[in-house]
């Protein structure tokens, strides 16, 4: 007996699809988002350059492949570089700057954001590059229904990464002290926890973050010096969506922020897809004015 | 009742300095500078309008060039669907961004940090969609064209175009600076800081949050359109792409770049988003982004305060003797 | 703070002079702005950052055809110095640099600057100061069409309506039932080949089922198509540039969907085909894919012994050793300074910039790096300097030409 008739089944096929892709965006956006949040959880500033170094690495990883190397020892070469490389980068640019005002950070994260993103183009050049994936091209079927192997694969690996993450954060020790010296810097000071290098710990995990993001998305929007710029608009939204402070408020609006945008251009006639972001983003700011620390940020309780 | 506002000599004698100094630029250099020095005074409001906002009251935004978007699309608009003359249109440039940063403002009141970021930022990402899908009162992509400004009447046989631009925006320069001094001095510019410092201190002592802050967002908004009005004006053309999202980004560099603490941080500002870029496509054109972000990192490492911060440091230690114990407060 | 402004003024004024002075160092004129006995200067604008500047490196192609060309003597006598500038697509900086350009180095003429906007907000301005704005980058069809306002535009590109126009009769001619649908960019670019489309379809424009427009921000357009493929549509127009093209071509291949595709130009270059046939999963994804060009793309194969690339890869080998040969981008650029070079050879040797705009507006050249047959031409009348482009159809790896040239604005 047909439960659906082909109709029916069709628009349930393309709801599902759109989902499951919706879902695939979003977790390269969650990744990004959670980037964010570390730094932020660190500093209480926003690294805007995030985008940019994850693109730059994402390069570095293509280069790589280009000298010959096998697509994961090429990966997995990236991470290193790119953890070693954001340590690097905190410990001489941010280190100068770490008591200054926070503004004064944030110029230099877009200080940071310009000359990557010009050191790309000055590499690499401009025009897009394939970049190879490391799952299979051929759909993946599941209940009749066709899912892209790529978008499947994209969300496997980055809810692993945040499981790591996660795990890191609140199982060991080393995490522990991270979050101590983030939180309560004069007290962890005291207790030999060394502040500047827990600083460069997070600049280096955050790193790692957004280039796992770089590594996902360049197979699906091609590699060019511009292309996770639009991811980091997104990035940015769904990490505040869910609570600046918040690495669950990260995942999570990464993930409803993609799902969403995809069913507003599919579903939502008026809005068609040229006023997708700005609703998106109005929804956003509407839910932030109801509650104004995000869905899961923790209210900002200050002491008069 | 209010202090009166005094202006002490000093003030006098170097604000006339400065008059002086403007007033004979364009007939020392080429015309083109003058025109180059136009969008930097532009620029330059803009970024008063930011540093009241962010540096007076505590409240960021990421979202300033849509302000002058709606200045310079009002103008534009007035002036080629409704025959409006241009000073007209950018009065009305300015009213319109007031009531629309007023908007904002109140929408924005319990935001701050990271999330006034964003709800700002959505500003700045949603002008180019929202310009392109009004096409029939925007132009669309494709912007508008519109005849370029010139000096009113008796003056056009004096002034051209350039200089003329040069004179209107550095007059209004002038002017805004001269009233944001005069405003911030009483009652105003301590509640504006109060609620920076400590709002809930600042509510206990009877200052309006909602009153205010919603102001310095009018405020600062009206600014940047009339901003947005002069560089329309100057380019006699615009687009969406004029206003891109690098726009916001810009003048929050200027803002921060130039010195939050100061007002002179605007003209500071102002002056270098305009002839930075410039300069670094002198040196290498390829590589001119490359060189603006090395340079951007090293001076904000250097002078974490702005450059008007850093003047004033040196300042104080030079005139360390006399100035000792009379610290004032921007 | 009041103490210290005289201090202030002091260390910014001398700050702000030496800042502003230090770009004005101008250059004496001669016979013309520009011309000297021994030198032509040109003016440019490319994006280098920003957004677009993908197409930054078509001024890097141009440096490289005048730098041949001055190494055998320049043209009647006078090399060719190209100043290329940066606006990053704003159309706002675009203005002050052509103004900085015209008043302190006297530029003869400008050449190639790119993009609609920022052509758009310099034509009056270059216009009234009667000042050469030539074989500019864009297919606008606003640069041909309004020639009566604007004497001194000249563009290059085949213009974006004329290429979907002669798409839309193709539809008609071979599918008269066909459900189309189009993917868009969000610009004058998009907006041009909608309404080129539209008028190529003629009464068949009601049979446009979809249209799905997206912006240059967007991460990828897969939602889009998903859209597209759900209206029922048969036949499927892809006005987009690269990145999104070829994403566009693998998700429809992804939602398996049959049909007959068409593809924009500048986003047909074999590189970008096989990236596609790559990401797509096979020979399906591009199989049939129909497009036109009117340039030479190198990296089409069937090409590679024609005159025009073996001299493309000559000139690159010395005088663009940096630069890839495989980029459209790089090729386009000097198959409109071929056209430059002719235009001033034209002018003769008493150059002005009437004679230099008379030049120009009697063009009948055959241009080397245009595809093989196509022929580039101007008059007082016609301000739509190339118009003639060469249908091909992708098959199993190869672009395959169908018929003859047409004249898109016959």
């Amino acid at each position: 007996m047909q439960a659906f008739s082909k109709q029916e089944e069709f628009h349930i096929q393309e709801l599902a699809q759109q989902v499951v892709s919706g879902l695939a965006t979003g977790s390269i956006f969650a990744s990004m988002a959670l980037a964010l949040v570390i730094i932020y959880r660190s500093m209480g500033v926003i690294n805007f350059a995030q985008g940019e170094l994850a693109m730059f690495t994402t390069f570095i990883a293509w280069q790589l492949t280009q000298q010959g190397l096998p697509l994961w020892a090429a990966f997995g070469a990236t991470i290193v570089i790119s953890f070693a490389g954001a340590v690097a980068l905190e410990r001489t640019v941010i280190r100068p700057i770490e008591r200054a005002p926070q503004l004064t950070v944030v110029i230099v994260t877009l200080g940071l954001l310009i000359t990557f993103n010009g050191l790309a183009g000055w590499i690499w050049g401009y025009e897009i590059k394939a970049f190879p994936s490391p799952f299979p091209s051929a759909p993946f079927r599941i209940g009749g229904v066709s899912f892209s192997s790529q978008d499947l694969g994209v969300i496997g690996v980055s809810l692993a990464a945040l499981l790591l993450i996660y795990l890191f954060f609140a199982r060991t020790k080393l995490g522990l002290a991270m979050r101590a010296a983030a939180l309560y810097p004069a007290e962890s000071r005291v207790l030999g926890v060394p502040h500047g290098w827990m600083l460069a710990l997070g600049w280096g995990l955050a790193a790692v973050m957004g280039t796992l993001s770089g590594l996902m998305v360049a197979p699906i929007v091609y590699l060019d010096p511009n292309m996770m710029q639009s991811i980091v608009v997104y990035a940015f939204a769904a990490a505040v969506l869910g609570g600046i402070d918040s690495p669950l408020g990260a995942v999570v609006g990464g993930l409803v922020l993609g799902v969403a945008l995809n069913l507003m251009g599919t579903y939502v006639d008026f809005i068609g897809t040229d006023l997708r972001l700005p609703v998106a983003f109005a929804i956003i700011v509407g839910v932030l004015v109801l509650r104004p620390s995000g869905m899961f940020g923790h209210r900002q309780m200050t002491r008069v | 009742m209010m202090a009166a506002a005094r202006v002490p000599a000093g003030n006098l004698v170097s604000f006339g300095l400065a008059a002086l100094v403007v007033a004979i630029v364009p007939w020392v250099l080429p015309p083109y500078i003058s025109f180059e020095l136009a969008y930097a005074g532009a620029y330059a409001i803009a970024i008063l309008g930011l540093i009241i906002l962010t540096g007076i009251n505590g409240q960021i935004s990421l979202g300033h060039g849509a302000f002058m978007a709606v200045g310079g699309y009002t103008v534009a608009i007035a002036i080629t669907r409704a025959g409006w003359p241009p000073e007209a249109a950018m009065l009305l440039a300015a009213v319109l961004c007031a009531l629309f940063g007023g908007v904002v403002g109140v929408v924005a009141l319990r935001l701050s940090g990271a999330y006034l970021a964003l709800a700002t930022f959505a500003l700045a990402v949603s002008v180019a969609p929202i310009l392109k899908r009004f096409k029939d009162l925007t132009g669309g992509a494709q912007g508008l064209t519109f005849p370029a400004a010139h000096a009113p009447g008796p003056l056009a046989g004096v002034l051209d175009s350039e200089r003329w631009l040069y004179y209107e925006s550095w007059l209004i320069v002038g002017v805004l600076f001269a009233a944001s001094w005069f405003a911030l001095q009483g009652r105003l510019g301590r509640a504006l800081r109060a609620l920076r410092d400590n709002e809930i201190a600042a509510v206990s002592f009877g200052i309006n949050p909602f009153v205010y802050k919603s102001l310095a967002f009018a405020w600062s908004a009206a600014y940047a359109g009339i901003a947005g009005a002069l560089i329309a004006s100057a380019t006699a053309y615009v687009s969406p792409d004029t206003y891109a999202l690098n726009l916001s980004i810009t003048l929050l560099i200027g803002a921060v770049l130039g010195g939050l603490g100061s007002m002179w941080g605007a003209i500071i500002g102002g002056i270098v988003v305009e002839f930075l870029p410039l300069w670094a496509q002198t040196i290498n054109t390829a590589a001119s982004s490359l060189i603006y972000g090395i340079s951007l990192i090293l001076v904000m490492i250097a002078m974490p305060g702005g450059i008007a911060g850093a003047v004033r440091r040196v300042a104080l230690i030079i005139t360390r003797p006399q100035s000792e114990g009379q610290l004032e407060r921007s | 703070m009041f103490k210290h402004r005289p201090i202030l003024l002091a260390v910014l004024v001398p700050i702000v002079a030496l800042g502003i002075v230090a770009g004005s160092l101008g250059r004496a004129a001669a016979d013309a702005p520009g011309v000297t006995p021994t030198e032509i200067l040109l003016g440019g604008t490319h994006p280098y950052s920003g957004p677009a500047s993908a197409y930054g490196v078509i001024g890097k192609g141009i440096a490289a055809y005048f730098a041949y060309v001055n190494d055998r003597g320049g043209v009647n006598g006078r090399k060719i110095t190209y100043k290329d500038m940066d606006d990053g697509y704003n159309p706002a900086q675009t203005v002050q640099l052509v103004k900085g350009m015209v008043e302190q180095d006297h530029v003869f003429a400008f050449f190639n600057t790119l993009g609609t906007p920022p052509n758009l907000a310099i034509r009056q301005y270059l216009n009234d100061q009667k000042i050469p704005q030539l074989f500019i980058s864009t297919g606008a069809t606003t640069w041909g069409a309004d020639y009566a306002k604007y004497p001194w535009t000249l563009g290059f590109n085949l213009d974006y309506q004329a290429e979907a126009i002669i798409f839309g009769k193709d539809i008609v001619a071979h599918q008269p039932n066909a459900k189309i649908a189009i993917l868009y960019q969000n610009d004058d670019f998009g907006q041009d080949y909608v309404t080129g489309l539209q008028k190529g379809l003629g009464a068949k424009a009601s049979q446009i089922v979809k249209m799905a427009s997206y912006e240059v921000t967007d991460p990828d357009v897969r939602s889009q198509m998903a859209t597209l493929q759900g209206s029922g549509a048969d036949t499927v127009v892809i006005a987009a540039t690269p990145k999104f093209a070829v994403g566009a071509m693998v998700a429809l291949s992804q939602l398996s969907w049959k049909g007959t595709t068409y593809l924009s130009n500048v986003s047909a270059s074999q590189t970008m085909m096989h990236a596609a046939t790559a990401a797509g999963g096979g020979e399906a994804t591009t199989d049939g894919i129909i497009s036109d060009a009117y340039t030479l793309d190198p990296t089409n194969v069937s090409l590679a012994n024609t005159p025009g690339m073996k001299l493309y890869r000559d000139i690159l080998a010395k005088y663009g050793p940096g630069l890839d040969p495989n980029n459209g981008f790089v090729l386009y650029g000097m198959a409109a300074a071929y056209t430059m070079v002719d235009a001033l050879q034209k002018a003769g040797k008493d150059l002005t910039r009437d004679k230099l705009m008379d030049a120009a507006l009697h063009l009948n050249e055959k241009n080397p790096f245009l595809w093989p047959g196509v022929e580039l031409t101007t008059s007082p009348a016609d301000h739509f300097t190339i118009r003639e482009e060469q249908l091909e159809r992708y098959d199993k790896g190869l672009w395959v030409p169908v018929g003859s040239v047409i004249d898109a604005r016959k």
